[in-house]
This record gives structure tokens, C-alpha cells and sequence, in this order.
């Protein structure tokens, strides 16, 4: 399976220059970019983590290419995703967020089931690679 | 115009009988409306050889504190406190049988956080009042005394998007169809469909709620079920709007609790309960951590003509103090009537922190809503996947965009539709940070896109070339500035 999160994974994976487009977008707009990396890529783990500060005094995408290369290199086979961060009155929340980064291949997620009273049942999602290893070592060998 | 200067000496004023409405002290050319004051602007549409002056004064004192005779009884009152003011008039271009009228109201007319309080003072018999042929509600200001008195929307765009996990681009949903008459097994399988296949949300439609063909409960269960599927799935966070309105309240909640324990992360209700049950809801929703979506079944009836009624504008800003998250507010391209600049006010009024004065945008005041959360518009009803860049172009990012018959009439089916959407939406988004003209470019990025995505192929082939244009019935009637060079 292919995990749809972020603004553009219907997309054919983003090139570092079609990145670098959206990079100068966010910059001309005034938003901090930051890189985030995980191997849990549960929908409800909203706690990536952090490939540094968001970059709010950055203003030239080849500094956060540089960036976004070193965390592939840190964390091969990672979801890699690119947040860019408006501090405007009013929003102060993330204004992009496009996945940069994923591991060659991607089991997906288990759906467990708990029947409950009547016919009602308890749903969790448990993404099979975090079922089979701890943290720093999934999706290493081709799960 | 007929002299129009209120009567001082109490004893001329209190005389019992019938005095004219400006006499009575409904009408004040001098008045500067206090920081407090809240503000309406009516449409008003006369009786002939009914003096303007006069009907504004009438429609101020019928929204306030008069009756059609004098009463000694407000003298036991600070009366001139109380008293509605119509302070100005304005001529409309190219009608010369109607005008606006600006009334201002003391904030102490109104009970704090009650938009029945509010509507049953502003639009409650003043409507069918003789002298006027007809009336309608334009706009509307609130003070920020007043609109710091409600909660407003419970979760708000920013909070939305952050629970959903969703940044940078419009979400998509679209409503089951038929929307009557699918068994709830039958109905989840078209939630699961249109999740997997890439949609963000999928949704009831207003009219169904608990029919023998299918029981609330089974429709819940199916579509939680399609849901937690469809996010498996995907590794995205999903919702179906779960319709939970009911003939009463109890049944409300009772529903309402029952998706919460199911795990929804959002509720849905129809415009058509009324505003005490809204503002219920919408602590409920509040206290419950569940996004409240609302459909607006019914506005039309007195949204739409342009000479008697409520504006859609004067709606959205009453919905978005009794606190909505979701509002279907207007497509400009789809089935549904909607002036462009009209539809552009409303989405300005929900998503904006302050509104400036915009006359071609129907904003007749400044708003500062200090604070108050921000409601996701939703645009809904005949719209297609070909019409992405001009949606993208009117809306930005901030909005619900919602394919139903464009999703589910897919020739490839149902979860193929939804990748059709999903697909036109991403290029067009992608395109527009880019930097393209995506309004002069529009189809030729999705031919682009339609060559590696064949259900944006089939689509385009499909819908294409639909358009539903016609002339809309509610207009705005402004002398547009040039700006243009």
C-alpha cells in the first residue's frame, strides 16, 4: 500500500526539484519550513520526530535541501515529510505538509477488531511494521 | 419627506393615540452609533406613498420596543435607551422603490449568547409588518461586547485541520447518493468506496436521519465501519458527517453519544432544528471533542429573493457565533443558485479573522469577530473534477469541496471517482505553489495528469464540459470602484 498522508502523495513522488518549487513557495510566503521523520506513521501519531528547528530564519531552499538530504541519509527507509509553519495571527498552525521521504516498501496497517455491547466494535490500527520491531529498526529489511 | 423630528416634550409624546414612528423617536439622522451598538442594515421596500424616512423608523421600532399605539407604560422605562434608531437611509442604484435603512440597537436589548433572542428581536414580527411591501435582512454587525458572549465554533478551521492531520489544500468530501432508500449495509459500502479511493470525508444527506428502509443505528455502525476501514487502508485520518438530527433533543444526544462511542470524529445537522438546538449541539460537540457539521436544509426559503428575507451573509455570521465548524456556503460553478461576489462574502465572513467594509462582496460593516474560531466552508451540489482550478482559484485552501454525483456517477465506480478528485485536486494545488496560472492553465494541467491517472481520464471525459449557468436571483446591487489601471 502506499500511505496518502500530507498535501501530494496521490501524486508520483515529488523530484528535489519539484520539492525545491514548493520550498520557494512556502519561503515567498513567509512560513518557517521544517523537516520531521518517523517510522510510526499511524495517522493519530501527531509527534514526529524533529529533524531540528523549524528553519524561521532560513530564506533560501538550498539550506533546507541540505537539510532534508541529511535527514534521508540519518534515516533511510523513514517517512520523511517537509511542515511549513505560519506564524500569522489567526492561523499559527502548519500551512504545508507534503511527505519528502518513504521507505521502499510500505506494509500499511493491520485493522483489529473488538466486538463490543450489541453490534458495536472497537476499531484500532496498528501499521504491521511497528508491530514487528521497536523504534529505529523498522522497514530496515524490507520489514 | 414628511417632518421626521422626534417629539421632546413628554407630554405631547405620551399623549395616547397614534403617532408616527419617527415622531416616536425611532428615526435619528444625528445619531452616531455607540462602540456597543449592534447594526443592521434592511432592505425595505415600502407600501407606496409610504414615506422612507417613516417605514425606516417603523422597522426599527417593530424590531425593538414599539406597538402600533403610543403607551404611557414606557415611561416607567429609560425608553430612549431601548428604542431601535434607524439613523440612515441610502438610495439603491437603479431602484427607485426601495432603500436600505440602517437601524442601530443597544446591546442591552439582547440577552448575551442567544441567537434566538437575537433573530426573535431582528427578524420576528418586523416582517410582516403592513407598511412595508416588503423587507429583508442585508447585513448585520456585531460589537465585540456582544460576540464575546458565544463559544462560537467548537473546533474551528486550524483545530480541524490539526486533528485531521491535513494542511495545504482543500479537503474533499462528498454525500451518499441515493440518499434515500440504501439499506445501511448497503449505504457504508459507498463510505468505504469513496474513503479508500481518496476522498477526506463522506456525508449524510439533510433528509436522511431514521427511515424504515434504515435505522439510524445500522447506518452509524456500516459507516464507522467503512471509515475504519478506509483509514487502514490509507494510513489517513477519515470521517463520515454522521446526520444526527431528530424531533427532539433527547434523540439528538441520544444519537449524537452514539457516534462519539463509535469513534466518529464528526456529527452532522440540518439548519432546519432551529437555533436553540444548534447552540445545544454545539456544546455537546464542544464538550465531546467532535467536529459539528451543518447543513443548510432550508435557507433558500428566505435566502434567496433578493427583496424579502434574510441574507445568506446575516446567516453565516449568526451561525458562526452559535458555533458551526462546517458550512455549506455556495460553489459560484455548481447546480445551486450563487452570485459569485455574493458567495465570496460569505466565505468571507467565515473565514476570516476581521472583515473589512466590501460593498461588491455584500459586507456592509467592519466585523471583528476578536478571536472567535473560524468555520471550514463547504461547497457542495454539481461540481466535477474539470472545474478544479477555477474551485481552487475562487476558494484557496480553506474549504470542504464536496463531489457527490462526481464521485459515486465514476463510470469506473465509486473509489475510482474519488481518485479522480483527489488527482485533479493535488496537480492543481501542486501547480498553483508552483507558481502557474492555474485559472489559464487549468486544462491543460489536468490533461497533464489525465495521462498517467485514467480515472481523471474518464472523468474529464464524463463531466467535462458540464456547466450549470444561469443568472442568479440574488444579486448584489453595488456601483463597482474601477480598480483596474
Amino acid at each position: 500500500m502506499r500511505i496518502t498522508q500530507g498535501a501530494f502523495s496521490f501524486l508520483p513522488d515529488l523530484t528535489d526539484d519539484e520539492i525545491r518549487l514548493q520550498l520557494e513557495y512556502c519561503l515567498s510566503n513567509g512560513w518557517a519550513v521544517s523537516v520531521e521523520h518517523t517510522d510510526d506513521p499511524h495517522p493519530r501519531n501527531t509527534y514526529w520526530d524533529m529533524w531540528g528547528h523549524p528553519m524561521f530564519d532560513l530564506r533560501d531552499p538550498a539550506g533546507i535541501m541540505t537539510e532534508l538530504a541529511e535527514c534521508r541519509l540519518a534515516n533511510p527507509e523513514s517517512y520523511i515529510r517537509i511542515n511549513a509553519f505560519d506564524s500569522t495571527h489567526g492561523v499559527e498552525s502548519i500551512a504545508l505538509s507534503f511527505i519528502a521521504g518513504r521507505p521502499s516498501a510500505e506494509p500499511g496497517f493491520r485493522l483489529d477488531r473488538t466486538e463490543t455491547a450489541g453490534r458495536t466494535q472497537r476499531y484500532s490500527l496498528v501499521p504491521y511494521a511497528v508491530d514487528k520491531s521497536p523504534a529505529g529498526e523498522r522497514y530496515r529489511a524490507g520489514v | 419627506m414628511s417632518d421626521a423630528t422626534p417629539i421632546k416634550d413628554p407630554k405631547e409624546r405620551y399623549r395616547a393615540g397614534v403617532l408616527k414612528y419617527a415622531k416616536m423617536g425611532y428615526w435619528d439622522g444625528d445619531y452616531e452609533p455607540k462602540p456597543t451598538d449592534l447594526l443592521a442594515v434592511f432592505r425595505v421596500t415600502p407600501q407606496e406613498g409610504v414615506d422612507w424616512v417613516e417605514a425606516a423608523a417603523a422597522v426599527a421600532g417593530e424590531s425593538s420596543t414599539a406597538t402600533w399605539t403610543v403607551v404611557w407604560t414606557d415611561r416607567l422605562t429609560a425608553a430612549e435607551n431601548y428604542r431601535g434608531k434607524a439613523y440612515k437611509i441610502e438610495p439603491i442604484p437603479g431602484r427607485d422603490d426601495q432603500f436600505f435603512a440602517y437601524i442601530a440597537y443597544d446591546i442591552e436589548l439582547f440577552e448575551p449568547g442567544s441567537i434566538a433572542n437575537l433573530t426573535a428581536s431582528i427578524i420576528g414580527n418586523v416582517f410582516g409588518f403592513k407598511p412595508v411591501k416588503s423587507l429583508r435582512l442585508e447585513d448585520m454587525y456585531f460589537p465585540p461586547a456582544y460576540v464575546k458572549t458565544f463559544d462560537g465554533p467548537p473546533t474551528g478551521i486550524i483545530v480541524e485541520r490539526e486533528r485531521l492531520d491535513k494542511f495545504g489544500r482543500p479537503l474533499l468530501g462528498a454525500t451518499i447518493k441515493p440518499k434515500l432508500g440504501l439499506s445501511g449495509k448497503n449505504y457504508g459500502r459507498v463510505v468505504y468506496e469513496a474513503l479508500r479511493g481518496g476522498l477526506d470525508f463522506t456525508k449524510d444527506d439533510e433528509n436522511i436521519n431514521s427511515q424504515s428502509f434504515q435505522h439510524w443505528r445500522d447506518r452509524f455502525l456500516y459507516c464507522m465501519e467503512g471509515v475504519n476501514k478506509a483509514q487502514a487502508a490509507s494510513g489517513e485520518v477519515k470521517g463520515h458527517y454522521l446526520n444526527v438530527t431528530a424531533a427532539t433533543m433527547e434523540d439528538m444526544y441520544e444519537r449524537a453519544e452514539f457516534a462519539k462511542e463509535l469513534g466518529s470524529n464528526i456529527i452532522m445537522l440540518d439548519l432546519v432544528i432551529g437555533w436553540t438546538a444548534i447552540q445545544s449541539m454545539s456544546k455537546w460537540a464542544q464538550r465531546n471533542d467532535v467536529m459539528l457539521h451543518m447543513h443548510r436544509a432550508g435557507h433558500s426559503t428566505y435566502t434567496r429573493q433578493k427583496d424579502h428575507g434574510v441574507s445568506f451573509r446575516v446567516i453565516s455570521k449568526w451561525l458562526r457565533l452559535a458555533g458551526v465548524d462546517h458550512l455549506h456556503a455556495g460553489t459560484v460553478v455548481g447546480k445551486l443558485e450563487g452570485d459569485r461576489n455574493s458567495v465570496l462574502g460569505f466565505y468571507d465572513v467565515l473565514r476570516e479573522g476581521r472583515n473589512e467594509v466590501n460593498r461588491e462582496h455584500g459586507l456592509f460593516f467592519e466585523q471583528d469577530w476578536v478571536g472567535l474560531r473560524k468555520v471550514m466552508p463547504v461547497a457542495s451540489g454539481g461540481i466535477h473534477a474539470g472545474q478544479m482550478h477555477q474551485l481552487l482559484d475562487l476558494f484557496g485552501d480553506d474549504v470542504v469541496l464536496q463531489f457527490g454525483g462526481g464521485t459515486i456517477g465514476h463510470p469506473e465506480g465509486i473509489a475510482a471517482g474519488a481518485t479522480a478528485n483527489r488527482v485533479a485536486l493535488e496537480t492543481m494545488v501542486k501547480a498553483r505553489n508552483e507558481g502557474r496560472d492555474i485559472l489559464m492553465e487549468g486544462p491543460r494541467i489536468l490533461a497533464d495528469a489525465a495521462k498517467w491517472c485514467r480515472p481523471l481520464r474518464a472523468a474529464l471525459d464524463t463531466w467535462g464540459e458540464v456547466t450549470f449557468d444561469y443568472a442568479s436571483t440574488d444579486t448584489l446591487d453595488v456601483v463597482p470602484t474601477p480598480t483596474s489601471l
